[in-house]
């Protein structure tokens, strides 16, 4: 019984593993192309997770923890323990995962009907589905490195899906590289670790920094460089530009991977680590998470992309996520992960059956030219998808942080911790400014979002007939994520709307004190959050207000025209548009040079190395080898061997003279060498 | 006039005309008889040293061997000679060339 969690973990993490195994070997043989292999595994996967939920329930024990490990490599000084530990944060964290990854499961069985790779799809999607779990269980870097990879190369694998097209396959390879600058870092990190403290395995690495191991400026490097693999999977400034592009993936993998659990994982991380996180490393974390929170709302506003919308509200949400860690309240960096996996993983269902009835109307119109994808061209589908645009506006309502929905609490408490960092340290005032400024932003641009889809007068008329409620597979992930951004499932077992005060998630995940030397210890950073609580409640649905407010007049009632104040901002408007042209910029600075580099040590590879030394070597074999293969002919084969059979041919034309067919001819040779014989003997 | 010698110059005079029968004759017949000649010649030598040399019955029993011998071979080669006819219309052993090169 001791161990029976770890039992459960077991199960979930190599389940969807056999499915992708099943899949991806006999997937196409099938019936149904072996869809309900993945669909039973992640079903099997979700109720062991929820059972695993429930029984943390029961226990209701905030310090409940085990931990398993063996020995995966031995070689003397040098052993690597891998393991798995299972925690409150684990669980919820394994819950999230099943939970939606079932959702995608379930809405992509409808989503991609009939598409070529229909049983690699689903194949994919339990090798995600496995990294990610091996992330969450891991109770060592190393192992967590394995996985973090692992999930790279599924993110990979799903983006470009479609590989066909050609900015799908880009996308896939932008993701994967940008993803790579992370990991470096990440991998520096852990060896840095290893290197002062000699283990992969949490316990031990914040045994050897609480026992100042390892202390001052290696510390933060390792901190940074761990942050720097959470930069990139959870796609944080700079490294922020894969995310949106990785939306030309299919729309159930873009709510799965690119919104609720992938992205996910670097804040994961940093709430895994943030005991060895030093000040300083934490304030990189805070300015890194704040600025990206409000950087990517600024482009979200004027995307015109559903999907992109989406991407970049993502991208803001996490650098919330971030920011939370960074100035020191990991549990609502964590909270809002959960509230965050759950909405947005909605929001991106909701968007996909907007897309997928928009194809179809198009489909029906024979028209393949109209982006479906385009908010322009929707507008009114309120009455024609009912389900989709109630569970849609629930989640945005939490996005926006409006009360009683389940962002509202998340937000808030990670708003509250950055009120507080700055209240202690006044010259960081700018990181709550980041925070509200983002707050207010994605209001405004999700509500815009709202108004542009559902709203106001259909801007295609023609293909408004055709539009559909998308089917109950799709719609029911979309009515269970809806139903859970509400808050009351936040705030059980009691019901205060607007706080989490002794809810089960702050009581059983409890933030720790940070065990560098120097660090404010997890009390008086709750405390502090506690205190700025009321006042970043009230700023909070202030901004949230705002935003709403000015999305009502710019989109709803079209009082403030959105084309006149998009022509005065100027060139603000111009670079939200393109994205602060940080493609376009890394294009120049970044990937041009590099090609260039590369081109000139190609021209060394080509036109020296190859010309000179390759070519040359081909030069002295080939001459070495003709006059070797002269010899061979000339000596050998003419004179030798032919030799040998001229001699035997020669003999052969003299003999044959006497060879006349004539019996007695033979005879007399006989009788004659016979009486020669006799000469010889009698001599 | 009653010893060895007489009966190997006898032999000896068989041998040869044996010999030369089978070298010069044309017939294929008659190079059979010369080959008859020569067994002949050697079974008389068998007998002389059998009677002359200690041979005691061994040269007796080496003379009957290759007298049936002889009749074998006269039976083969007739047989022979007989497809010879029936293929080439001669018995003329010259003719008999068609394994030459």
């Amino acid at each position: 019984m001791d161990n029976i969690f770890i039992n459960y973990s077991l199960f979930i993490l190599f389940l969807p593993l056999a499915a992708f195994v099943i899949q991806i070997f006999f997937g196409k043989k099938l019936p149904r192309q072996g869809d309900w292999v993945s669909i039973g595994a992640i079903s099997i996967t979700l109720i062991l997770a929820i059972a695993m939920f429930v029984g943390m329930l029961l226990d209701y024990n905030p310090d409940f923890r085990q931990e398993a490990s063996f020995t995966w490599l031995d070689m003397g000084a040098f052993s690597i323990q891998l393991g798995f530990l299972v925690d409150n944060i684990t669980i919820i964290m394994l819950l999230v995962v099943a939970l939606i990854s079932t959702c995608t499961h379930v809405f992509s069985l409808k989503y991609l009907k009939g598409d070529i790779r229909y049983s690699r799809y689903f194949a994919y999607l339990g090798l995600f589905t496995f990294s990610m779990n091996g992330i969450v269980l891991a109770n060592n870097l190393i192992s967590m490195y394995m996985s973090w990879e692992l999930v790279g190369v599924s993110s990979y694998l799903l983006i470009g899906h479609w590989f066909e097209k050609e900015s799908a396959a880009n996308a896939a390879k932008k993701a994967f590289l940008t993803n790579r600058v992370g990991d470096i870092g990440f991998f520096i990190g852990i060896m840095l670790i290893y290197t002062a403290i000699g283990s992969f395995t949490f316990t031990d690495i914040f045994e050897g920094v609480a026992g100042g191991v390892l202390v001052g400026t290696t510390l933060t490097l390792a901190g940074v460089g761990l942050f720097l693999g959470a930069m990139g999977k959870s796609s944080q400034f700079p490294l922020h530009i894969w995310l949106p592009d990785a939306m030309e993936g299919p729309t159930p993998v873009s709510a799965l991977m690119h919104a609720a659990t992938m992205v996910a994982a670097g804040v994961y991380l940093t709430i895994r680590i943030f005991p060895i996180l030093s000040p300083d490393a934490l304030l990189v974390v805070a300015y890194v998470g704040g600025f990206t929170a409000l950087f990517a709302a600024t482009i979200a506003i004027t995307q015109n992309d559903i999907k992109k919308v989406l991407a970049y509200s993502t991208v803001s949400q996490l650098g919330y996520m971030i920011l939370a860690v960074g100035t020191g309240v990991y549990t609502a960096a964590f909270f809002h992960l959960l509230t965050h996996a759950m909405f947005k993983a909605n929001l991106f269902y909701g968007s996909g059956s907007v897309i997928h009835s928009m194809h179809h109307a198009l489909h029906e119109k024979n028209d393949h030219e109209t982006d479906a994808q385009d908010m322009r061209n929707m507008g009114g589908f309120r009455e024609k998808m009912p389900i989709t645009y109630w569970s849609m506006l629930a989640s945005t309502l939490a996005i926006a942080g409006v009360p009683l929905f389940s962002g509202f609490l998340s937000k808030d408490a990670i708003l509250a911790g950055s009120l507080s960092f700055a209240q202690h340290h006044p010259e960081h005032f700018l990181l709550p400014v980041f925070g509200f400024g983002a707050a207010a932003i994605t209001a405004f641009y999700m509500f815009r979002m709202m108004f542009m889809t559902f709203h106001g007068k259909p801007k295609m008329p023609e293909l408004i007939d055709d539009i559909h409620e998308s089917p109950k597979e799709m719609a029911g992930p979309l009515v269970l994520l809806g139903t859970l951004s509400v808050a009351i499932w936040y705030t059980l077992p009691h019901l205060n709307p607007i706080s989490t005060d002794g809810s089960w998630f702050t009581t059983l995940v409890h933030p720790v004190t940070a065990v560098v030397p120097g660090s404010f210890t997890a009390h008086a950073i709750e405390e502090g959050a506690h205190h700025a609580h009321n006042l970043a409640m009230g700023i909070s649905i202030g901004v949230a207000a705002l935003g709403i407010g000015l999305a009502v007049l710019m989109y709803l009632k079209n009082i403030i025209s959105p084309e006149t104040w998009g022509k005065r901002a100027g060139f603000m408007y111009d670079w939200s548009l393109n994205k602060y042209y940080f493609d376009e910029n890394y294009d120049k600075y970044l990937y041009q040079p590099t090609l260039r580099l590369a081109k000139k040590i190609a021209w060394i590879d080509w036109e020296l190395y190859d010309k000179y030394f390759i070519n040359g070597f081909g030069h002295v074999t080939n001459w070495a080898s003709r006059v070797s293969g002269k010899f061979d002919y000339n000596i050998i084969d003419q004179f030798l061997v032919d030799g040998v059979g001229r001699i035997a041919d020669n003999f052969g034309f003299m003999l044959k003279k006497i060879q006349t067919g004539k019996l007695q001819n033979y005879l007399l040779y006989v009788t004659a060498g016979v009486i020669i014989l006799m000469i010889i003997q009698s001599y | 006039m009653n010893d060895l010698n007489t009966y190997l110059l006898v032999a000896a005079i068989l041998f040869s005309f044996g010999v030369f029968g089978v070298m010069t004759r044309r017939n294929g017949i008659a190079v059979l008889m010369g080959v008859e000649l020569i067994l002949n010649a050697a079974n008389i030598n068998f007998v002389a040293f059998s009677r002359f040399g200690g041979m005691n019955f061994d040269g007796h029993i080496f003379a009957l061997l290759v007298i049936v011998l002889a009749a074998a071979e006269a039976a083969v080669a007739l047989a022979i000679i007989i497809n010879i006819y029936n293929n080439m219309n001669t018995i003329n052993i010259d003719e008999a060339s068609s394994m030459k090169e």
